[in-house]
């Protein structure tokens, strides 16, 4: 971090730069009522030494997966990240560039963000992926209003169980535009009830909204889903876990027509929730109702290959309050994590990530489960994250945990759900699932 | 710039041709708009069906440069979209006859009438 001087001397340079007596003067505008008139209430200042020592001892309270055994998940998961992602994505060329606005001049954050579609598309099976948008759950709200200015309906129905946040999100996004809504499926033994959906979607439905594996870890019926919202006319929307793509079949290759996801588990660090990055793919006929920014590939005058912005004229630099979204931006730097895990990984490695996640979390889950007063809390089949009923209440359990140095996982009770969401990644070891069943075994 | 005196135009740059019928009509966009426009790469309408009214959006021309709206020159119903722009730049070449958007039923015939003449499109543009 810079350190930014700002004397008496630079301020009387600046002023008389300007042609503006004194500081004051600048504020002559402001109406004195609204004026303070006196300092600010703050603490009083301290030296360089003194403040770096208050802000180690604060950072000292935290506790993060680097010294503790995380089970966390519910959207935010504890994958190994390669040190070469790191290595890569903090040269400065990368790591100082905002979204690009003069973009062809940047042709290295073009390709990189070129790279980063091409790989969406591959591991969702769509035709088309955006240069990312903020996260998960705004990509889903987008998805939503984009099924909508297709369909010309203005309900959608959530066929599963979604993110209890990213429902949030989807709802502020419908209803900052009159009549929309949404409609919230049966929920039975951890995933929608189809019996019920049929009876829901109808042709004033311009999307079905499937989360998978959704908020409980448990796998949905996405073809019957997706097969609903067809017979109807309806998009289908499809919001998944990209690493999970590893062994799940592809959105594309079960009739998605909009892909979205949370893409952190792709080398984003959790930090605290974010910034993450929400994937965003189409198929070929939507790429003009596409939101955000698209990077596309074409030749110069002398038969180069170059990098370009694409289709912006449905942007709103241009199309003003008829672009098709008012977003202009992306997580330039989230998406080229994901395109450097995905190439470091490649196609054997993302399967061996979603393969051993599963694996370890099934063993865990049979592990607890046999334990006296613990089961699972549904029968579905799930990817790398189960819901517990446990003999203690699930706060008691995170705070016995904590002693232990390991993050039991997220209680329900916030969501007005109940039991314990457990979350395994291949980072978790045999004995660090064993000690954690142990651990749990032994509460009272 | 070529504006046929037999055609009716709006001050959004379409134009409308009545056919023989009395109540079906042809609509597409002026010369002037398309050479404003540039290269046209991209035309899409609302869906054979729809029933429009007078100055109601009812597509979009998209250029290289930016989008433009098309607005319905009459009420009605659109009842062919042509099937010849999936090749956009035929507005470009000939946006008169081969680059024709849609036909339209319309509710009341002589509002066509009260559209603006060749001349009277002239003058609008300044030509």
């Amino acid at each position: 971090m810079p350190f930014i001087v700002n004397t008496d001397q630079d301020r009387a340079a600046m002023l008389d730069r300007i042609g503006a007596g004194s500081f004051e003067e600048l504020l002559a505008d402001i109406p004195e009522e609204i004026r303070l008139h006196r300092m600010l209430d703050l603490f009083p200042s301290l030296g360089e030494p003194e403040v770096r020592r208050l802000l180690e001892n604060l950072s000292m309270q935290n506790r993060s997966t680097a010294d503790y055994v995380s089970f966390l998940g519910a959207g935010s998961y504890d994958h190994f990240i390669p040190a070469a992602i790191r290595t890569i994505t903090s040269r400065s060329e990368f790591y100082t560039a905002y979204t690009p606005y003069q973009a062809e001049v940047s042709q290295g954050t073009l390709q990189a963000i070129y790279e980063y579609q091409s790989l969406m598309c591959r591991l969702y099976g769509m035709d088309v992926a955006n240069a990312s948008m903020y996260d998960g759950a705004t990509a889903l709200g987008e998805a939503a209003l984009m099924a909508m200015s297709i369909t010309g309906r203005s309900s959608v129905v959530v066929a599963g169980k979604l993110h209890p946040s990213s429902h949030h999100v989807l709802k502020t996004y419908l209803e900052a535009g009159g009549r929309r809504s949404i409609v919230q499926n049966t929920i039975e033994d951890g995933t929608g009830s189809l019996d019920a959906l049929n009876s829901l979607v109808s042709s004033e439905t311009a999307a079905v909204i499937v989360q998978q594996p959704n908020f409980y870890g448990c796998l949905e019926d996405v073809e019957q889903i997706g097969e609903t919202a067809r017979k109807h006319g309806a998009l289908f929307i499809v919001s998944a876990d990209p690493l999970s793509l590893g062994l799940l079949e592809a959105p594309g290759n079960y009739g998605a027509d909009i892909a979205v996801g949370e893409g952190q588990p792709l080398g984003s660090a959790q930090s605290f929730g974010g910034p993450y990055l929400g994937i965003f793919a189409v198929r070929q006929q939507y790429v003009r109702k596409i939101p955000g920014r698209l990077v596309g590939m074409t030749k110069d005058r002398d038969g180069k290959d170059g990098f370009i912005l694409t289709l912006q004229t449905r942007e709103q630099h241009i199309r003003r309050e008829k672009a098709t979204s008012n977003i202009c931006t992306n997580q330039a730097l989230n998406a080229l994590q994901a395109a450097v895990y995905l190439s470091l990984l490649g196609r054997e490695g993302i399967r061996e990530v979603a393969v051993q996640s599963a694996g370890k979390a099934h063993y865990l889950a049979g592990k607890i489960a046999a334990l006296p007063g613990y089961a699972l809390k549904f029968s579905r089949p799930f990817f790398r994250e189960f819901v517990l009923q446990t003999p203690v209440p699930p706060p008691a359990v995170i705070d016995r945990l904590l002693e232990k140095k390991m993050f039991a996982g997220h209680d329900l009770a916030p969501y007005g759900d109940e039991g314990l969401l457990v979350a395994v990644t291949e980072k978790r070891t045999r004995s660090e699932l064993d000690m954690f069943a142990e651990n749990l075994g032994a509460l009272r | 710039m070529n504006f046929p005196e037999d055609l009716r135009y709006t001050k959004d740059h379409e134009w409308i041709r009545l056919l023989a019928d009395g109540s079906t009509a042809v609509v597409g966009i002026t010369d002037f708009a398309q050479t404003e426009l540039g290269d046209i790469v991209f035309v899409e309408t609302k869906p054979v069906g729809t029933k429009i009214r007078e100055h109601e959006v009812f597509g979009t021309v998209e250029a290289v440069k930016t989008v433009a709206d098309l607005y319905a020159p009459a009420g009605g119903e659109i009842i062919a979209v042509n099937g010849a722009l999936d090749s956009a730049e035929v507005v470009n070449r000939s946006p008169y006859e081969e680059g024709w958007v849609i036909r339209m039923k319309v509710d009341n015939p002589s509002s066509v009438d009260a559209l603006l003449t060749a001349d009277a499109y002239r003058q609008l543009i300044g030509e």
